[in-house]
Parts: C-alpha cells; sequence; structure tokens
C-alpha cells in the first residue's frame, strides 16, 4: 500500500530536473567573478597541461578547434545556492586533451588567466565528466562567463568549473585553490551539500 | 604556475557594476572585529600601495568577498562566511593601521 509515498512523490520535480540539497532554480545565467573580467583575444590565447614531471603540452586556439568538439548539455549547481537546468555547451573533452599525456598524478590544480585556481581530482575530469567549454548556447563564450574558454565540471559546484582557463597542473598531492583556501570543501559534491570544509 | 599572480596575464576591461568600493567590508568584519576596520589604513603586500582599506575594490559576486588594491589588483583580503565560522585571509595585506578614535 502506497500511504506514505504519494505526496512524497507529488513534490518532486521531473525526472532529470532535481534539485541537490539547498539549491533553487534560476532561469537567467547568473554572473559570478572574483575579480576583474580577464580579456583574452583568442591569439594570446594557450591551454598548458603540466605533469608531475614538469613535461608540458601546450595547445594554441586553433589546436584547441582543430580537435573534436562535444556538445553536452548539463545542469550547473553553483554552491551560492543557485540552479541552473539544461544549459547548453559545445567544447573539447579533457579524455582527448590527457589522452596522450603521461602521469601518475592523482589530482589536478587548474589555473585562470586572472590567477584564479580551483583543485579536484583527476578522475573527475576523465570519463567523460569535463570539458574545456568555448561555446555557449550557440554563441562563442562571452568574458563574463569565462570565455575565450572555461573549464565545464558539471557534477561538482559551479566554482570547480574555473572560468579564463590556462592550465591544469597535474599534482601527486593535492593542493587546495582559491576558495579551496579558504573554508570551502576540497571536492565540492552538490549531492552531497558539500559546501564548505568539515560538510 | 604563479598561483599568486593576479594580474600578470591578459588585459582587464573594467565593468563599473563588477565591484563596490570598500565599505562593503565594514558589515561582514564588524561581526568579528570590534572596531571598525573600513577606516584602518593597509599596505599591499603586491605593489605597496597604502590606503583606506574603503578604498579596495570588493567582489561581492562570489563564493565570499575578494577585496583587491585599486592600484594592481591583486587580492588584498579575503572573506568567506560559513554557518558557523568565518575565514579570513589578509595575506595580501603587509600591513594594517587601526585607529583606535581617541582611546588611550
Ligand atoms: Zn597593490
Amino acid at each position: 500500500m502506497a500511504i506514505i509515498s504519494r505526496g512524497f512523490h507529488g513534490r518532486r520535480p521531473a525526472p532529470g530536473r532535481n534539485l541537490p540539497p539547498g539549491q533553487y532554480e534560476v532561469h537567467d545565467f547568473p554572473v559570478l567573478s572574483a575579480g576583474p573580467t580577464p580579456h583574452v583575444t583568442h591569439d594570446e590565447w594557450e591551454f598548458t597541461l603540466t605533469t608531475e614531471t614538469s613535461a608540458r603540452h601546450t595547445w594554441d586556439w586553433a589546436e584547441l578547434m582543430a580537435l573534436p568538439a562535444e556538445t553536452p548539455t548539463v545542469d550547473l549547481h553553483c554552491v551560492t545556492k543557485w540552479s541552473k537546468f539544461g544549459t547548453h555547451w559545445e567544447g573539447v573533452s579533457l579524455d582527448t586533451l590527457l589522452a596522450d599525456v603521461e602521469t601518475a598524478a592523482d589530482f589536478a590544480l587548474v589555473h585562470s588567466y586572472g590567477g584564479y585556481t580551483t583543485n579536484l581530482p583527476l578522475a573527475d575530469l576523465l570519463d567523460g565528466q569535463a570539458w574545456i567549454a568555448h561555446r555557449y548556447d550557440g554563441e562563442e563564450l562571452a568574458p563574463e562567463h569565462g570565455g575565450p574558454a572555461r573549464l565545464l565540471v558539471p557534477h561538482l559546484y559551479l566554482w570547480k568549473s574555473a572560468k579564463w582557463v590556462r592550465g591544469i597542473e597535474l599534482l601527486l598531492d593535492d593542493e587546495p585553490g582559491f576558495w579551496e583556501g579558504l573554508g570551502y570543501h576540497s571536492y565540492g559534491d552538490p549531492w552531497r551539500e558539500q559546501r564548505y570544509q568539515g560538510d | 604556475m604563479d598561483t599568486d599572480r593576479t594580474s600578470a596575464q591578459g588585459t582587464y576591461e573594467e565593468y563599473e557594476t563588477a565591484y563596490e568600493d570598500g565599505n562593503t567590508l565594514g558589515g561582514p568584519l564588524s561581526e568579528i572585529f570590534a572596531v571598525d576596520l573600513t577606516a584602518a589604513v593597509g599596505r599591499c603586500a603586491g605593489c605597496g600601495a597604502t590606503g583606506p582599506l574603503a578604498r579596495l575594490r570588493v567582489y561581492d559576486r562570489a563564493p565570499g568577498l575578494v577585496a583587491r588594491c585599486p592600484d594592481c589588483s591583486r587580492v588584498v583580503l579575503r572573506l568567506v562566511r560559513g554557518p558557523d565560522t568565518a575565514w579570513l585571509d589578509l595575506q595580501g595585506a603587509a600591513s594594517l593601521a587601526i585607529p583606535l578614535g581617541g582611546r588611550g
């Protein structure tokens, strides 16, 4: 007998539109930033993967554009409690960029133009979970949303999806990024509500 | 890669509405300190510029407050307010001179 489940299910959003705990839905795209917006031209732009042995793999804009692109549609969850469903992106999978990179690293520290950093386990960049995104909603990615290119790693809180990405350091030991070094959770899983250290 | 460098890469176009002035720090800091720190004179660890905290550019549409030097844009002060802990980072402030208003 379904005595207790009806009311509970009746309040749930449609499948695929579930909100993580403590979040609310927005329909606009709020712009969050910890500093002035860097304006990097395609000519200046470079992306560098650095391994734990200091081996460097660099792509310029033309080289990034020459790689196969994917078009993920994903939900975004910001630690400031807004979530945005069904956002459309185009970008290069980190699986593609890391395919020829030899590393024994378990951790990654992401660097942005402007000085921002964020850390995450290398495993969370692999297996179709992360992209270097350069188009949003069919347009070139605007500077206020992280253009020319940003990291997109939507299964973690959005502060991990570093705007204006310029490189990723692969590390043997975890190193806290800009917010992780000041109270925010090292991993940041929205479904486990890992906002702050100790959550 | 240099994680401390905040302004050496790329060029910036300032959005006038993107930050607030340093008086924005008054409320959040008053929760932690008994004196008004917006009048305190700080020295930027990056470029050495001095000025009251009220002169900093505060980016508050973010997971925390980020106060940057108006001269070199480096981070001078950061504040994160969790449910039961506040985290304050003053790494970018070489010193703070705090007026105590005639006490003593
Ligand atoms: Zn300065």
